[in-house]
């Protein structure tokens, strides 16, 4: 998947049929694609790939960036809406600017994606034992607590950040920040 | 070798092989001009910091080498931003060179302290910031080989004053550090060969070359290519000189402005062969309605470009001398294994076709009438003097322009016979650009004549670099022709705007034009009628110890045609009002 020399050009998405049930929700997935970047660790990298999504047009729906496991090279995981740009013409400019060493676009279908959660919710006496209640179904952890609050933390995979979202919005959701998702591919049966 | 890191600099330029730079000094980038002196590099003191970069453009353009501009921080970078978002478009190798505040001093809002990086790092291949005297060998090296590989184009090294201070070890570049930057040459193989079954199989065939023909030196190929083939070829703006216009397959430019033959052949065409072209919107008109029946092989260096406009049929990424030849191979193989399939008659009806129109649509204008019809004053048509200029001047010239209506009348009337003999600012449109260039364009081809077609306003607008040219004797000429007005936006309200004439008159004589040449150290010439024309031309022919102005009053009323309105069809081509009862 790498950005090489092939006319054919990088990361051919191949559409792989879809169960019934899950075609609504996968339908609504698909509008996103992750394009991990590998860069350079240089000053100034992140301002020419944000930049170049500004100039060109293309909207960018979550963003995350940090080292890889060599300190010469960071990894830029970006959530593309593919309906504002064609994915190839993204990922192919993308491909000119120096400083950007590698391009990996996954397909939902074939990523294993993670996002994190801190939320901060009101949880009055009443309210706590509910929302701890939730945080254990969806296997979040309670970071603080508060006389009128919980803060909880979430790391999972992006559709149930978003299902746990949407049950603690009744409870009023105070403070929220997620990380942008992540991804890597999903391993074959020959890795 | 101990030296300092502006030392380092110069002697980094000269190991890169340079031997001219433009530019002008200023506070951040003193350092820098001190080892000036004593470099084999000349240095040309522009008047303005655009000047030199557009002069730079010139230069890279008719050398194919890169084009080298030296400025200070601050406004003297935001000056050369133009020159680099011009060299962008239009992928022009160009290092320029800008100073900046001392390390421990950026960030602090400190004097002539601008973001260059943060400014052009969407007008540039890429920039660096110099933060260590150490770097300075490698870095210079890898923007050299940046701006020069694969799709050319501008790049911008920041240079601290501290850093030019330091002092430093210097040592030949070792390795680049460009694990990002991997330039493509050699095409693929089987796209080579379904390209060439594709033009074999054509029926309507038309070459689109662009200026991607010109970068890599792929000329000859083309030549070679088209008489193999017989297919016909269209050059556009950016390519005009990359097949000579003189060859009997050549339809010449197409676009908004382009000749009726050569934008309806495209039209019309069942395959179109794009070569280091990019369906360009002043090419391409109403994309949905371009070249509607053609299929489409698209031959570029830039894989963003295969797809970004028009899905083609065939893409090959590749240099495109390496692809034309290629391509020469897989169908010399071709005719070899199937006798008759390159036979020339195969074309006949296309070319047929393609001659009726031309003999029905060539381009024309209204010819003043005799001298003396009038009462004394026939209108000078600017046509008229370009082909007079063309005529009088030798074949291997090289015409640098403005933008505007004169640019687009050279592009038709000029006769270009030879590679990089044209030298305009073709994506961005840049007024002004052509004193600039044309300075930058001698010094890069002392040998040949140099003639600068240029408008009015364009002129207004960077006429001070003929200082820097009476004071370097770089004898270069410079035809206005003046039709005080801004013309193609003139042509434009005119058209589109119910000739409500908004803010587009200059005025002719105001400035005196005449004076102000002669103000600059330049021959000053006026020409108002057609019986002038040639005897001016000839006289500043003569002329090789500094530049020469001629102030041509040409005709306010005179219309670019052919046009393509813009967002039109390409079908929808308004040719000369003469012709336009003509049966298509």
């Amino acid at each position: 998947m790498s950005v090489g020399s092939a006319p054919s050009g990088p990361g051919q998405v191949v559409p792989m049929p879809l169960a019934g049930g899950t075609q609504a929700r996968a339908g609504k997935r698909l509008r996103h694609h992750v394009v991990t970047l590998l860069v350079e660790n240089k000053a100034g990298v992140l301002v020419r790939v944000a930049g170049l999504f500004a100039r060109r047009g293309f909207n960018i729906f979550s963003l995350a960036v940090a080292p890889t496991h060599d300190p010469r090279f960071s990894r830029i995981s970006i959530v593309v809406d593919v309906e504002s740009a064609p994915l190839q013409q993204v990922v192919d400019q993308l491909d000119k600017l120096v400083n950007v060493v590698r391009i990996t676009e996954l397909h939902p279908l074939n990523a294993r994606e993670a996002e994190l959660l801190l939320v901060t919710v009101a949880a009055d006496a009443v309210g706590r034992a509910q929302v701890i209640q939730l945080a254990e179904v969806f296997g979040a952890k309670v970071v603080d607590v508060g006389a009128q609050a919980l803060t909880l933390r979430l790391a999972s995979a992006p559709e149930a950040v978003d299902d746990f979202e949407e049950v603690l919005r009744p409870y009023g959701i105070l403070e929220l920040q997620r990380t942008g998702r992540i991804a890597l591919p999903k391993l074959g049966p020959e890795a | 070798m101990e030296l300092t890191g502006a030392q380092s600099l110069i002697k980094s330029l000269e190991t890169e092989g340079v031997e001219v730079v433009f530019g002008l000094p200023g506070g951040a980038i003193l350092p820098v001009y001190d080892p000036i002196i004593d470099s084999s590099i000349r240095h040309i003191l522009v008047r303005h910091e655009q000047g030199a970069g557009h002069a730079a453009e010139g230069y890279a353009q008719v050398t194919g080498r890169p084009g080298v501009a030296i400025v200070t921080s601050g406004p003297g970078a935001t000056n050369v931003v133009t020159p680099l978002a011009n060299a962008y478009m239009d992928s022009t190798p160009l290092v320029v060179i800008t100073g900046q505040v001392a390390t421990n001093a950026i960030g602090t809002d400190a004097f002539q302290e601008v973001d260059i990086t943060g400014i052009t790092a969407g007008v540039t291949k890429h920039n660096w910031l110099v933060t260590d005297a150490e770097d300075i060998p490698r870095v210079v090296a890898e923007a050299f080989h940046v701006a020069t590989t694969g799709r050319p184009g501008p790049v911008l090294i920041d240079f601290p004053k501290d850093v030019a201070n330091a002092t430093a070890t210097w040592s030949p570049p070792g390795p680049m550090d460009l694990p990002g930057y991997k330039p493509v040459g050699e095409p693929d193989a089987a796209a080579i060969e379904a390209a060439a079954e594709l033009m074999l199989a054509a029926e309507r065939p038309v070459l689109y070359v662009g200026g991607g023909v010109l970068k890599a030196n792929a000329s000859a190929a083309l030549l070679e290519l088209a008489e193999l083939t017989g297919i016909p070829v269209v050059t556009t703006l950016m390519a005009r000189g990359a097949f000579p216009d003189r060859h009997p397959r050549c339809l010449g430019m197409p676009g908004m402005h382009g000749n009726y033959t050569a934008v309806t052949a495209m039209q019309q065409a069942d395959l179109l062969v794009a070569l280091g072209s990019r369906f360009d919107d002043r090419v391409t008109g109403k994309v949905d309605a371009f070249a509607p029946r053609a299929k489409v092989v698209h031959v570029d260096i830039d894989r963003a470009e295969i797809g970004k406009v028009r899905r083609p049929d065939v893409g090959v990424v590749a240099d495109c001398r390496l692809a034309i030849e290629a391509l020469i191979g897989a169908l010399r193989r071709r005719a070899g294994e199937r006798a008759g399939s390159l036979d020339p008659a195969r074309l006949a009806p296309w070319i047929g076709l393609l001659d009726t129109w031309r003999e029905r649509f060539p381009l024309a204008y209204d010819a003043a009438p005799p001298p003396g019809a009038l009462d004394g004053s026939p209108p000078l048509k600017p046509q008229y003097v370009l082909e007079t200029l063309r005529d009088a001047t030798p074949p291997d010239t090289i015409l640098v322009s403005g933008v505007g209506q004169h640019q687009m009348w050279a592009a038709q009337y000029w006769q270009f016979d030879h590679p990089r003999t044209w030298v305009n600012s073709g994506g961005l449109g840049t007024m002004g650009f052509a004193v600039p260039a044309a300075l930058g364009a001698k010094v890069g081809r002392p040998d040949r004549m140099v003639w600068a077609v240029d408008g009015d306003g364009c002129f207004q607008m960077t006429a001070q670099e003929l200082v820097t040219a009476s004071s370097e004797r770089i004898p270069i000429k410079i035809a206005i022709l003046n039709n005080a007005y801004l013309g193609m936006v003139r042509q434009w309200q005119h058209m589109f705007y119910e000739e409500r004439y908004s803010e587009v008159y200059l005025s002719p004589d105001l400035p005196d034009y005449v004076l102000w040449a002669e103000a600059m150290g330049c021959v000053g010439l006026r020409v108002t009628s057609p019986e002038e024309v040639l005897p001016a031309i000839e006289k500043a022919n003569e002329v090789d110890d500094r530049p020469v102005v001629i102030d041509f009053r040409t005709d306010s009323m005179e219309q670019v045609y052919p046009m393509v309105a813009s967002g039109s069809s390409n079908d929808d081509i308004v040719v000369h009002p003469s012709q336009q009862g003509l049966a298509r």
